[in-house]
């Protein structure tokens, strides 16, 4: 009897099928290459640096987490600091194919650029941090990078006094002469890397409408760049911080005697994650060398060959990877252009404090 | 396939209260669901169109609903049908940001 009921449910409903629409704007991108432009805006990031409700930025909230980003003392040994693997001289990176933590321990993944960290929505090559709050610790407490741990953190920072008034002055929840919670100490410190911005580069003047910011090539480049049929980069860099924020396997080649890194993988368990990595953006990014999450290319015309080739196939590669049919002339183009994403570093290295590492 | 305005579903359903099954487009555009949250019935199906010039891969890790619709790229459509209640956490696989809650009813 039942089965007969789901019988004629089935049939009433193939009779009576009903579609629903939820109603969506879709068009592609249509570009005027004339600079100030008005198709060519959504390239140019907001003028605000964005921040969370429950952290907003305060001068004295980024001066103080640019103090604890210099502060070495913060590390199992006193020697590391987080501008030992993200150094504003090397592009907020280390230019090292894998980095170095504490006792020179070689690291799984080369250190990704801090620039524009403000804008992406997910964090570390693997996408395990949700929000840049949780990720500036995981550095400070992983064993082989900063080894600290998180009660020894609070020790040290709330041992020192100017820490202590800094504290109290940028976030009144906490008093004087207490212990200092990590997750504000967290705060602090994002803070100051949101401040980590690409600044104004020749291409974002000529977006603004500088016609003689960049020259010809790099404009045929930026073509080549957003050209399906050519370059097609723009299709996991995205406007206006040249991420998608999304995770794709490259279709890396394995190295000999290296173990194969799951990367996006280990974080959600889907088959087409199995070494996915996060887009970095591309600002700034003739000072991050080298690049891809494992600094295997070390150069800017390594990366392109690496897409002209179209990446070795494996199973569950991007299927935005395609061999580009691209001339020599024509990725020099590509490079050109992304030469002009650059800005020159503008935040000043800080004295370190001179604190003592004794507990309180 | 018929498709018409949640009006007029809302009209049919009345009229024929013997509708049972309802299919539902959510498109994906600029690396976002066209609504976040959606309610349906036990035998809905919810087609997922991508909408946008680049691959995404919509897939739920909620119990007992998991499903891995795999990459598809502008223009086509995969589709889930529901056939029992609760609350499903849909993402893009690729693009972490993009989510959204469908209620089965």
């Amino acid at each position: 009897m039942l089965k007969a009921i789901r019988l004629s449910v089935l049939t009433l409903s193939c009779l009576q099928l009903i579609t629903h629409t939820i109603p969506v704007m879709a068009q592609e991108d249509s570009y005027v290459f004339e600079a100030g432009h008005p198709s060519l805006q959504k390239w140019l990031l907001p003028d605000v640096i964005p921040a969370p409700e429950n952290n907003p930025l305060t001068s004295q909230s980024i001066a103080l987490g640019k103090r604890l980003f210099f502060d070495s003392r913060l590390s199992a040994n006193g020697t590391v600091s987080c501008a030992t693997c993200h150094s504003p001289d090397l592009g907020w990176s280390d230019a090292l194919p894998r980095s170095k933590g504490i006792n020179n321990s070689i690291l799984q993944r080369t250190s990704p650029s801090l620039i524009n960290m403000a804008y992406n929505s997910i964090y570390m090559w693997d996408g395990r941090a949700p929000s840049l709050e949780e990720q500036v610790l995981i550095p400070v407490t992983a064993t082989n990078e900063m080894g600290l741990d998180l009660q020894s953190l609070t020790n040290i920072v709330s041992a020192d006094d100017d820490y202590q008034k800094s504290f109290a002055a940028a976030y009144p929840e906490v008093s004087s002469n207490q212990l200092i919670d990590t997750q504000i100490i967290a705060k602090a410190i994002a803070s100051f890397v949101r401040t980590i911005t690409s600044g104004n580069s020749p291409f974002d003047r000529w977006i603004k409408g500088d016609n003689d910011a960049i020259n010809p090539q790099q404009i045929e480049g930026f073509k080549l760049f957003l050209d399906k049929d050519k370059g097609n980069c723009v299709a996991c860099h995205h406007a206006p911080n040249f991420t998608d924020d999304g995770f794709h396997n490259l279709g890396f080649a394995t190295i000999p005697d290296v173990e194969p890194d799951a990367g996006r993988f280990a974080i959600k368990p889907l088959k087409l994650m199995n070494g996915a990595f996060k887009t970095p953006t591309l600002r700034n990014i003739n000072q991050t060398a080298p690049y891809f999450h494992d600094g295997r290319a070390d150069s800017l015309e390594a990366v392109m060959d690496h897409y002209i080739d179209g990446g070795t196939p494996n199973p569950v590669i991007s299927p935005d990877m395609k061999a580009l049919e691209l001339t020599k002339q024509e990725s020099q183009m590509i490079i050109e252009f992304l030469k002009s994403l650059s800005s020159p570093n503008t935040i000043l290295t800080p004295e370190t404090p001179k604190l003592s590492r004794d507990p309180k | 396939m018929r498709k018409i305005n949640l009006l007029c579903v809302i009209s049919l359903i009345s009229l024929a209260p013997l509708t049972l099954a309802t299919e539902f487009d959510v498109g994906q555009h600029n690396k976002k669901f066209s609504i976040k949250r959606l309610s349906v019935k036990v035998g809905d199906t919810v087609h997922f169109t991508n909408q946008d010039p680049f691959f995404h891969n919509i897939y739920s890790l909620s119990e007992p609903f998991f499903f891995d619709l795999g990459s598809y790229p502008k223009g086509q459509s995969k589709s889930v049908s529901f056939d029992q209640p609760g609350v499903v956490d849909v993402e893009c696989a690729i693009h972490p940001k993009m989510h959204m809650k469908i209620t089965v009813e």
